[in-house]
């Protein structure tokens, strides 16, 4: 809401000095947050100008100009500028005709731009100012030639006025953010009231400034006929009708109205128009004028019919539904009550008599059908926060008498006026509440000024008050929003500060715990954190969100930024290949990034959320929230890695180590260490990896993820180089793995035995299997093993290897010989031998 | 009578053989060559070791002074290769570190670069100034119902405030399921699930139909606090807001309530921090909004509003991130260029 000073100084004293930036400090101190200032930004010397002659001269660029001379001080008399009384102006328009009252920017003068204005030499003559348009003062867009004052109506301008002032150019308007409670905020009057509460300002209620005696009842016929109330709630609870005839529909808007309306972001359209704009920003109400010629009958406020139509002001024809609240005739429909009028009974150039509409309509009833037809209007804006419904007849009768007294006319003495609005109801105060929530003591005097100021009814005869609130604050419902009422004026800065002693708490959950651990862990082993958007293509999720090529179930977005990407991400890996192609394209080749985050997996064959949500009003059954529940997909948290490059650069004397498998099998050890889980990692199989560089793993034979090599072609395709590792892992899986405790064991302190096995075995066989088997054989003697060797090559038939593990024995109670360790070591070998037919390589 | 042989130990044999031993530990310039020297003039075949065997011929009354004799000799031959050996060791020693030195500032080393996101690690620092009061850390799904994301929070399904959150909504919209425009709906879910008096804090990402730019981005994340309790007031929301500001941002800072609008809070209040350390000066910066907790939210949850009042409060990570570090774009927070991430480190 943009409010210009002016306007509000109409309804609020202003201390003298007043600047836009006071204006926005003490609305902040209410609740109206600032956005902006308006104003235009130029200076004078800006006159009124005549023209007492012109000389056209065409020039060779194909223009003709005008050498005008423009009189800028009356005769005699030294011009603002402190030149002659007569200037002689080169002007490019040919819209205006001699003897034309015009604006002259007089040479010092600044337009906005900036665009500071000198006498300059032009077309051959000195050009001593400029003939100034609209657009080039700021007040339009039109720049189809000069301003001619006579089509603002001010023909009569006097030579040499200050055309600043005449224009309303010294005005500025402070830009306001209206919370969605706040209704009253969209109007001059209710701002004005703010201010009053901020400053402590004399206000002057315009509803009451324009207060007339009621009229004589049995102006245009109205009826509201309601079949289908929302909520219970009829679509129209007031509605005034006023009738005004022998209006001249052509008469300019004056100034003063088009210069504020303008500063209110309002366009100047015609008389009639702006009269009802007008009114709508200055008591809030929305007003809704009819060529009274065009009705046909007597207005009937309904609910559409099935398979009506409506062609509104805005020339669209549009299909209603039945739960639109109509104006209609005799015709049928003629306006989308609240919204926007019909275009059958638009007041036009042929218009004498008006039909003046101020109603109010239901705040619910009018938001779905400006959401439904997607017509947000000021009259919408405002019927949906809630419209005074004491202020109609008053904003009728104002616009009743701006048409007599600008367009000229008469008003009929009848007039019609619908009131079934609900009255506030009484809420009640108890003694202290307002102290127990803002945690500052409001004596009870203050709370009673509090509320009164703000316009209450307070009943102050009981210990507990009893409030009425005033009729333009709908949102004021209990005793909540009286306490910030009082709280408001009262001032928030007298709330002090007091930390409140919260019981002990458990600290971080070991989730919480292990899910941080994990991050640092992969930080400092080498991995950078990155958060990717989750929003992924369809192909996205079938590549990565499933092994088998099998398109996994997605939650799909209704109404994505990017219709590319409609999906919520089952995998991290799409995210994370988006941004290592990001930072390749930036020159950063050597990457390893990481993400911990959630994915969206929904269960295949069945639908999540649900059509009909339980109320709000109470704790729902225990069967409803059980239901609300489990219409929540689940959405588990994975840990991707991706790796590319060299995992580690070329430095002196070392060659560079490119990335690879090896890089994201060490983060699952980095995971499994951070977790405390034992991942098992084992030869598999996923259609977006290395068939024969994919490893899948699992915990407690339960799968949890893959590491591998991204197939060289997914690779190509995310714009990376041929070789991509990359990891992802279910990290709640893990977690919900993850021992609570962990069981000492002693250490033993006897010397050890070391020993070397060699085996030979098939090629196929997996050497965490023949570790294994070897660590099962050799017992509990055997206290470490690692493979240190894999041999393929002469000195062994084809297709075999040789696997060469180091081991160390230990005894926990004596000092081994050679020979328990050898005996240990080769019931390792024979089991290995029993199971995969592995033979001691001698 | 027995004539004895003459005996060849002699003090100038014995001073013949000192003075030739001196002379070549004195001539040994490594510890190899001393080795040598040493067996030649120690050894057994050495004149030394001769003499001293000589010592069994001679006649009893000579065995004491000649002994003596040969024996002293022996010594400081000994003591003069032992000195001699500890000295060349050392400059051996000495000479092998110096041949050992390398450039440090070149040494090739197996450490890479890794950096925590510093929104997560934001997120985790201010999680900790809230574990620290003994408040407890919530969390709720990002795919959220509309009855935690609105219903609950006192978002009439028709009230403007619901269409100013600019949704992502979930297909089909009939579902009720929107990505979650705000960590509020976890306070619902922490109400719902917990024993009261209730203190947490919700971090986390939250979704709005923001195009990216400098200052937007449509995934962001958010950290919402919740305290219920009986007796709570304005003033426990702003000492506990109070707290937290000097913790994030050094003891100089405070903050500013002013009159706002929330459906869940009456009464309502955008939240100001004085920030004492600003890059551009100290000064007020927007940073949250906050309140008690509305009646209606309490009633949703099945608390009686008139036995236990709350506060609440919710603030970007993002714009907390930005003014605390300085960060200019927030494109920089989500296009995941290492650089920015390894700029901290992983330290916020």
């Amino acid at each position: 809401m943009r409010i210009p000073l002016s306007w509000l100084a109409e309804f609020v004293e202003f201390a003298p000095g007043t600047t836009p930036e006071d204006v926005h400090a003490a609305l902040v101190r209410v609740g109206l947050e600032e956005e902006d200032i308006h104003r235009v930004e130029l200076s004078g010397p800006i006159v009124v100008g005549e023209v007492l002659d012109f000389v056209e001269e065409p020039q060779k660029n194909g223009k003709t100009i005008r050498w005008c001379q423009v009189r800028v001080a009356p005769e005699g008399e030294t011009a603002a500028d402190g030149g002659e009384s007569v200037h002689g102006i080169v002007c490019g328009a040919g819209n205006f005709l001699v003897g034309d009252k015009v604006v002259v920017t007089l040479p010092g003068a600044v337009l906005p731009g900036p665009f500071p204005i000198a006498a300059r030499k032009t077309y051959g003559h000195v050009s001593d100012g400029m003939i100034a348009s609209s657009r080039e003062l700021g007040l339009g867009d039109e720049h189809d030639g000069i301003l001619r004052l006579v089509e603002l109506g001010l023909g009569d301008a006097e030579v040499g006025s200050d055309a600043i002032a005449l224009l309303g150019l010294d005005d500025s308007a402070v830009e306001i953010n209206v919370t969605p409670d706040r209704g009253y905020a969209f109007s001059i009057r209710g701002v004005a009231r703010e201010y009053a509460h901020a400053t402590g300002a004399a206000f002057t209620d315009p509803a009451e400034a324009f207060s007339r005696p009621p009229a004589r009842e049995g102006g245009y016929p109205v009826s509201i006929q309601d079949s289908a109330p929302i909520r219970g709630r009829a679509g129209a609870s007031v509605f005034v009708a006023r009738t005004v005839r022998g209006v001249d529909v052509s008469k300019p808007t004056p100034m003063w109205m088009s210069s504020r309306l303008r500063l209110a972001g309002i366009r100047s359209i015609s008389l009639p128009v702006d009269i009802t704009n007008y009114v709508m920003l200055e008591l809030g109400q929305p007003i809704h004028g009819y060529d009274l010629g065009a009705l046909r009958g007597g207005i009937v406020v309904r609910r559409a019919a099935p398979g009506e139509h409506l062609t509104t002001l805005d020339g669209q024809n549009r299909a209603l539904d039945p739960e639109d609240l109509l104006i209609t005739d005799d015709s049928g429909p003629i306006g989308l009550a609240g919204v926007m009028g019909g275009a059958s009974t638009e007041i036009g150039s042929t218009t004498t008599d008006v039909l003046i509409e101020a109603a109010r309509f239901d705040p619910v009833s009018i938001a779905r059908t400006a959401r439904r037809h997607k017509l947000p209007s000021e009259a919408s804006k405002r019927f949906e926060r809630g419209v005074d419904p004491n202020v109609a007849s008053n904003a009728a009768d104002r616009v009743a008498e701006l048409l007599v007294e600008l367009a000229g006319g008469r008003v009929d003495e009848e007039t019609t006026a619908i009131d079934d609005a609900e009255q506030p109801s009484s809420i009640s105060l108890p003694d202290g509440y307002v102290s127990r929530i803002v945690g500052f003591e409001a004596e009870r005097d203050e709370t009673i000024a509090a509320l009164r100021e703000i316009g209450c009814t307070v009943d102050d005869s009981e210990p507990d008050l009893s409030v009425v609130a005033p009729s333009w604050r709908p949102d004021i419902t209990e005793r909540a929003d009286l306490a910030e009422e009082v709280a408001r004026i009262l001032g928030y800065d007298r709330i002090p500060a007091v930390l409140p002693v919260a019981p002990p708490g458990r600290g971080l959950t070991p989730a919480q715990v292990i899910r941080r651990r994990v991050a640092d862990a992969l930080a400092a082993w080498g991995a950078t954190e990155v958060l990717a958007y989750p929003f992924v293509a369809a192909e996205q999720n079938a590549l990565f969100g499933a092994p088998d090529g099998d398109t996994p179930e997605s939650v799909r977005v209704a109404n994505p930024l990017d219709a590319t990407v409609p999906f919520l991400r089952t995998s991290l890996l799409p995210g994370l290949l988006a941004v290592a192609s990001r930072n390749t394209s930036r020159g950063l080749t050597d990457l390893t990034v990481f993400e911990a985050g959630t994915v969206f997996r929904p269960a295949r064959g069945r639908s999540y959320g649900q059509r009909v949500l339980p109320s709000a009003v109470g704790r729902p059954s225990a069967e409803e929230l059980a239901k609300l529940q489990d219409g929540i997909p689940p959405q588990p948290r994975h840990v991707g890695v991706v790796s590319l490059g060299n995992r580690l650069p070329k430095r002196a004397g070392e060659p560079a180590v490119p990335a690879g498998l090896a890089d994201v099998l060490a983060a699952v050890r980095v995971i499994a260490l951070a977790t405390g889980v034992r991942i098992d990692v084992a030869q598999g199989r996923h259609h977006a990896f290395h068939p024969g560089r994919t490893a899948v793993l699992s915990v407690g034979g339960a799968l949890i993820g893959y590491a591998g090599e991204l197939l060289p072609a997914v690779a190509l395709d995310a714009d990376l180089p041929r070789t991509v590792a990359a990891l992802e892992l279910d990290l709640d899986a893990v977690i919900a793995a993850a021992p609570t405790t962990i069981d000492a064991s002693p250490i033993a302190v006897m010397p050890a035995a070391t020993q070397d096995l060699s085996l030979v075995v098939e090629q196929r066989v997996a050497a965490a299997a023949v570790l294994a088997a070897v660590r099962e054989g050799a017992g509990d003697l055997l206290e470490d093993i690692r493979l240190v060797d894999d041999y393929r090559g002469a000195g062994l038939e084809e297709g075999t290897k040789s696997l060469t593990f180091a081991l160390r024995f230990r005894s926990n109670d004596h000092t081994l010989t050679a020979a328990e360790a050898s005996e240990a070591k080769l019931a390792g070998a024979a089991l290995a031998g029993s199971r995969f037919g592995a033979t001691i390589r001698e | 009578m027995i004539v004895s042989e003459p005996t060849p130990i002699t003090e100038e044999a014995v001073s013949a053989a000192v003075d030739a031993a001196l002379a070549a530990v004195a001539s040994a310039t490594d510890s190899a060559t001393l080795k040598q020297v040493r067996a030649e003039h120690t050894g057994e075949r050495s004149t030394l070791a001769r003499l001293n065997g000589e010592l069994r011929n001679v006649a009893p009354e000579l065995k004491a002074p000649l002994g003596k004799l040969v024996g002293q000799a022996r010594g400081r031959v000994n003591q003069a290769f032992s000195a001699r050996e500890q000295e060349l060791v050392l400059e051996e020693e000495n000479a092998r570190l110096a041949a050992e030195t390398v450039d440090v500032t070149a040494v090739a080393t197996a450490y890479r670069p890794g950096a925590r996101h510093p929104l997560t690690l934001l997120q985790e620092r201010v999680s900790d100034v809230f574990v620290g009061m003994g408040w407890e850390i919530a969390e709720g799904p990002e795919v959220e119902s509309e009855w935690f994301n609105f219903d609950a929070l006192n978002f009439d399904a028709d009230h403007p405030a619901r269409a100013m959150q600019d949704t992502f909504f979930i297909d089909p919209v009939d579902s009720h399921l929107v990505l979650r425009t705000h960590t509020s709906p976890v306070q619902i879910r922490a109400l719902l699930e917990r024993e009261l008096p209730v203190y947490v804090l919700a971090p986390g990402r939250t979704y709005r139909t923001d195009e990216l730019d400098a200052t937007h981005t449509p995934v962001f994340s958010q950290f919402e606090g919740l305290a219920v309790d009986k007796g709570l007031t304005m003033a426990h929301l702003r000492g506990t807001l109070e707290h937290a500001a000097r913790t994030l941002f050094g003891d100089e800072a405070k903050i500013r309530l002013r009159p706002s609008y929330f459906p869940f809070t009456e009464p309502s209040a955008e939240l100001d921090l004085w920030h004492p350390t600003f890059s551009g000066g100290a000064r007020w910066i927007e940073w949250g909004g906050c309140g008690m907790v509305h009646p209606n939210l309490l009633r949703a949850a099945g608390i009686d509003p008139e036995v236990y009042s709350g506060f609440a409060f919710g603030m970007g990570l993002e714009r907390t991130l930005m003014f605390r570090s300085d960060v200019q774009d927030m494109r920089d927070m989500v296009e995941g260029d290492i650089r920015f991430s390894q700029q901290f480190g992983m330290v916020v």
